[in-house]
């Protein structure tokens, strides 16, 4: 069975859990970084990336999540998860993971009274999908190879690079589990050519 | 694109889970609070200690107090508003805070009427002793619940109380067939149909921090075991003799609140916690938590 891993440091950590186990996989809580040994893919949940980065810090997480990217295998951020994962941050001096050819600002919809819900296509995942933002960022640039997935209002709001997936919404607070299915597929994917490789 | 939704409401609360929210009350801490891993800050114009010391009518803070916690972090800020002051939840509201606390901390406007939260855009936490006034505040809009405890006293009886009492209210309510609903609705003065919900998911439809005497991180992490989904800490870290080092140590424990070796290490020379009062010393008509209904 894909067993997909959730970062558990803080934030919507059992909604993903949930998410995952709706569409028949294993999902596990991530605390440690030699958890990481045993996934097959992990998502980054929507929380503060503040407080995520404070403890992926001081638990000596960055060196491992960054070894996880580059082993090949998928990672999905949403939210604070994607702001985790980009190459840029605009205006700070470095990214975090900085795994993902994107460039993301923060809080670029503004504060808590302008988080909205909205529809969107999301290319290969759905045409109606209800989608929520909560304090969103969105990406500002994709990088070459990055494939934008959808927009919302002009605004970039998911992306793939390589196998590398964000939103700035979260798919964790709907019923709709498409798109997580859809990262669990890409997570199928990369076991089976990573066992062939 | 629709602003001030349930969803969106309650999504945010969702996305504070596992996390500490800090009382500050200047831009100073508020930087100490984000630096430490807060997930969020609660801006006032004095602790609840004091609010408890000072006596006299506590109200809203300052605005240019709000204001400059708001322009000094990019974590979200909350402020609070007193039960049922309709104008200061708009001028907080007004003011862009992210989430609005109606708050039995503060001198209560209304001692009758709660506020119609559904009616802002503006998300609300709201305190709660059992599952009547968990419910009544939802059943108005509020899109998180905390419990009371009681404020600035630095003990965490109250809150364990509150929490305990609450989830076994739940459990007990999943468990009743549906024809016994309207009675316990009759019995705990609640809206029925959001027992009906309740019973149906299984838990509260809401976010359900602990609040009101938390002053260690071992208090952090046992409210976290008794199910909270995150903890706000009050007078705890700015009263403390090393507030970074303390508000890191709450933020850990919280994290980890089933890492007992940690927490041993976190819990070393931490310096003097807040003094600390007995309840029973505290006259009735003073606890806090008896304030709103």
């Amino acid at each position: 069975m894909t067993k997909i891993g959730v970062l558990g440091l803080q934030g919507a950590v059992r909604e993903h859990v949930r998410s995952i186990e709706e569409n028949g996989a294993e999902a596990v809580v991530v605390k440690w970084p030699e958890q990481l040994d045993e996934l097959d893919g992990l998502i980054l949940p929507g929380g503060e990336s503040t407080t995520m980065r404070r403890l992926i810090d001081r638990y000596s997480f960055m060196e491992p999540l960054r070894a996880f990217g580059e082993s090949g295998r998928p990672m999905f951020g949403t939210c604070a998860g994607l702001i985790l994962l980009a190459g840029e941050v605009v205006g700070y001096a470095e990214p975090h993971l900085g795994l993902m050819n994107i460039a993301v600002e923060r809080n670029s919809f503004g504060r808590q009274k302008e988080s909205f819900e909205a529809d969107l296509m999301i290319k290969d995942v759905a045409d109606d999908y209800n989608a929520v933002f909560i304090r969103a960022p969105h990406i500002v640039s994709a990088g070459e190879g990055t494939e934008v997935l959808a927009e919302c209002d002009g605004r970039i709001v998911a992306a793939r690079d390589r196998h590398y997936l964000g939103c700035s919404f979260h798919p964790e607070l709907t019923d709709d589990h498409r798109i997580t299915g859809y990262f669990i597929g890409m997570a199928e994917q990369a076991k089976a050519s990573l066992a062939n490789s | 694109m629709n602003t001030g939704t349930d969803r969106v409401k309650r999504g945010m609360a969702e996305m504070q889970k596992g996390g500490v929210i800090m009382d500050v009350v200047n831009a100073e801490q508020a930087k100490i609070a984000e630096e430490a891993g807060a997930v969020a800050v609660m801006a006032l114009e004095r602790v609840p200690s004091d609010i408890r010391a000072a006596g006299g009518v506590a109200r809203m803070a300052d605005p240019r107090i709000v204001e400059e916690v708001m322009n000094a972090v990019t974590i979200p800020v909350m402020a609070k508003a007193r039960i049922g002051h309709i104008v200061e939840a708009r001028v907080l509201e007004a003011m862009g805070v992210d989430y609005l606390d109606e708050s039995e901390v503060l001198t209560p406007a209304d001692e009758e009427y709660h506020l119609l939260k559904s009616d802002y855009t503006v998300p609300f936490v709201c305190g709660c002793r059992d599952i009547g006034e968990a419910a009544r505040r939802i059943g108005e809009g509020a899109s998180m619940l905390r419990t009371k405890g009681e404020p600035g006293t630095g003990n965490i009886v109250e809150a364990v109380r509150h929490m305990r009492k609450v989830n076994a209210q739940v459990r007990k309510l999943v468990h009743m067939s549906e024809d016994e609903v309207m009675t316990e609705a009759r019995n705990h003065g609640a809206p029925f149909e959001v027992l009906m919900q309740i019973r149906k998911e299984g838990k509260l439809p809401v976010v359900n921090f602990a609040a009101g005497g938390i002053a260690t991180p071992a208090d952090a992490a046992l409210m976290m075991e008794l199910g909270a989904d995150g903890v706000f800490v009050g007078s705890g870290i700015f009263k403390s003799d090393n507030p970074a080092k303390f508000a890191r140590a709450i933020v850990e424990a919280t994290t980890h609140y089933q890492d007992y070796k940690l927490i041993a290490e976190l819990s070393k020379e931490l310096g003097e916690p807040m003094k600390g009062l007995e309840i029973s010393k505290i006259a009735p008509e003073s606890r806090m938590q008896e304030r709103g209904w």
